[in-house]
């Protein structure tokens, strides 16, 4: 356990000598809620509520969004890429602790420090610029904190799946790109997914996508009370679960038939 | 005329090039296809629940979508700068391109190339395609002129704009991430420019002119009376920009001492 620490620990130091970067990403994430702050002001337009969301709602619902982005998002599927081309996943095989394991530490780590760095200074600028409401209930945070974590563990899931089938092809640009496609759609990161027709709704609650940024989203924005929350944890907590079995097995046979180019 | 033919000759290496890999210019070209239709469903989705959008209608809306992708897509085929501090300064790239004989910016965008981007304009037509037929747009002779000259403007706006900002690494070669962050705000031209506040509506129109790539020369085909100014103004903003920037790079290799060894 002390070395999967140890790990979260390096990749957080080493962000954090490139700290300068990430004031640039502050303000491109403002810019970012800034043009859906506008969109969304004209589709409200003195209408009070759509799909059961206020403005101020929608608001709020696009600037969490972006921040718990900050934290969640890694390129772990990537960095598995990278080293599978270069050869280096050769050495860290017979390294002492698990490839996938490491790999999500060193998510975390990158997470962490962009929750410090970028999301709460983030959160605080856009609340000045813009018109956000945050609960004053202290059990929505704790749901929130709860689901984000929830978000990170399928998002890296997600990204480790991905990353595994380069074990297979490669070389999986495609299989990247498209699935970054469909986290953008699908997540609820641009639009809530309760404002896809209704019959995009039904097939997307057979995905795991809207656990990783509607469901903590709709939880901060008190769109979902009650039972709703509980919903949205349990659904986030059961894809977390039924995704570790197929990432199991593909990590299973694909280390017998690891091909190691160049290495 | 020498341009041109040295022009044309890197197209065709370019071209030779990449089709040695088919399969993978396939998926490029799908996974292109596929982030182009992410604002596309953003809109579908969003008139779902309104019809009007400061006076916009749905199909206005996706046609301005649709003209804002051939500018955008002429610019990421020819003006490939994002990258330029990293892989022409710090590496000391600039050297040998300063040998070479034809200008030092012509030169960069002809090894930049990347003409498969150009889909994305296709795409664009065909949105536009779509959007003008459900809104009974009329067009005459001369629309197609003025087509190719507002796309033109566009691309030497965003040009004017990434070239400006890559001549910053002349004066200083620190990485900065004032690319992205400008990418993201070019953003905003793609959406009616009256949904925003005044300030930000200033900026866009005159000092960060991203409106000129979208909104407002589609305005003029869509028959918006209001913006003709601003859409007849599009090339000469372009051009304006682009020279600025031209200027500024001149200078720039001026200044230039090269790095490395």
């Amino acid at each position: 356990m002390d070395k999967y620490f140890e790990m979260i620990r390096i990749r957080f130091l080493m962000m954090l000598a490139y700290r300068t970067n990430y004031y640039t990403g502050i303000l491109i994430y403002c810019i970012n809620i800034g043009a859906y702050y506008f969109l969304w002001s004209a589709i409200y337009n003195g209408k009070s509520a759509i799909q059961g969301m206020s403005i101020e709602q929608m608001t709020t619902y696009v600037a969490v969004s972006w921040m718990a982005r900050a934290f969640y998002f890694n390129n772990i599927d990537r960095e598995i890429a990278m080293e599978i081309k270069e050869g280096k996943v050769a050495v860290e095989l017979i390294r002492p602790y698990s490839y996938l394991g490491m790999k999500t530490m060193q998510g975390l780590g990158e997470g962490v420090f962009r929750l410090f760095f970028l999301s709460f200074p983030g959160l605080i600028i856009t609340s000045l610029l813009f018109p956000l409401h945050f609960s004053s209930d202290i059990r929505t945070w704790g749901y929130f904190a709860l689901s984000i974590m929830l978000s990170f563990v399928i998002n890296s899931q997600l990204n480790l799946l991905a990353g595994v089938v380069t074990f297979f092809t490669l070389n999986n640009e495609g299989l990247l790109r498209a699935k970054r496609f469909v986290i953008d759609l699908f997540s609820g990161l641009i639009l809530p997914i309760s404002f896809y027709p209704h019959w995009a709704q039904e097939v997307m609650k057979y995905f795991p996508f809207q656990a990783i940024s509607y469901i903590p989203s709709m939880i901060f924005t008190e769109s979902f009370r009650g039972q709703a929350v509980i919903n949205g944890l349990l659904f986030q907590l059961v894809w977390s679960i039924i995704l570790l079995f197929p990432l199991q097995l593909l990590w299973k046979v694909a280390k017998k038939r690891l091909v190691v180019q160049g290495g | 005329m020498f341009y041109v033919s040295v022009f044309f000759q890197y197209m065709a290496q370019y071209m030779k090039t990449k089709l040695q890999y088919r399969a993978d210019l396939f998926v490029e070209f799908l996974s292109d296809l596929m982030f182009q239709s992410v604002n596309l469903i953003f809109i579908l989705v969003v008139f779902g629940h309104t019809t009007l959008l400061h006076g916009w209608t749905r199909d206005e809306m996706i046609f301005i979508y649709g003209f804002f992708l051939v500018p955008f897509a002429l610019f990421g085929a020819f003006f490939n700068i994002w990258d330029f501090n990293e892989r022409y300064i710090v590496r000391g790239e600039m050297d040998r391109v300063l040998t070479r004989p034809v200008h030092s910016l012509f030169q960069i965008i002809l090894e930049r190339m990347e003409l498969e981007s150009l889909v994305g304009g296709v795409t664009g037509m065909i949105i536009m395609g779509y959007a003008s037929a459900r809104l009974h747009l009329e067009f005459h002779w001369y629309d197609f002129f003025l087509f190719l000259l507002f796309a033109l403007g566009g691309m030497l706006v965003y040009a004017g704009v990434f070239i400006s900002l890559a001549t910053i690494s002349f004066w200083s070669d620190a990485r900065s991430s004032i690319m992205p962050m400008m990418y993201n705000i070019s953003n905003y031209g793609r959406y009616p420019i009256d949904i925003y506040n005044r300030v930000i509506r200033y900026i866009l129109t005159w000092i960060l002119p991203f409106a000129f790539v979208g909104v407002y020369p589609s305005a003029y085909f869509l028959g918006k009376k209001e913006w003709y100014g601003y859409a007849f103004l599009t090339p000469v903003i372009g051009l304006v920009f682009f020279m600025i920037a031209v200027m500024l790079w001149n200078k720039g290799v001026k200044r230039y001492r090269g790095a490395g060894n």
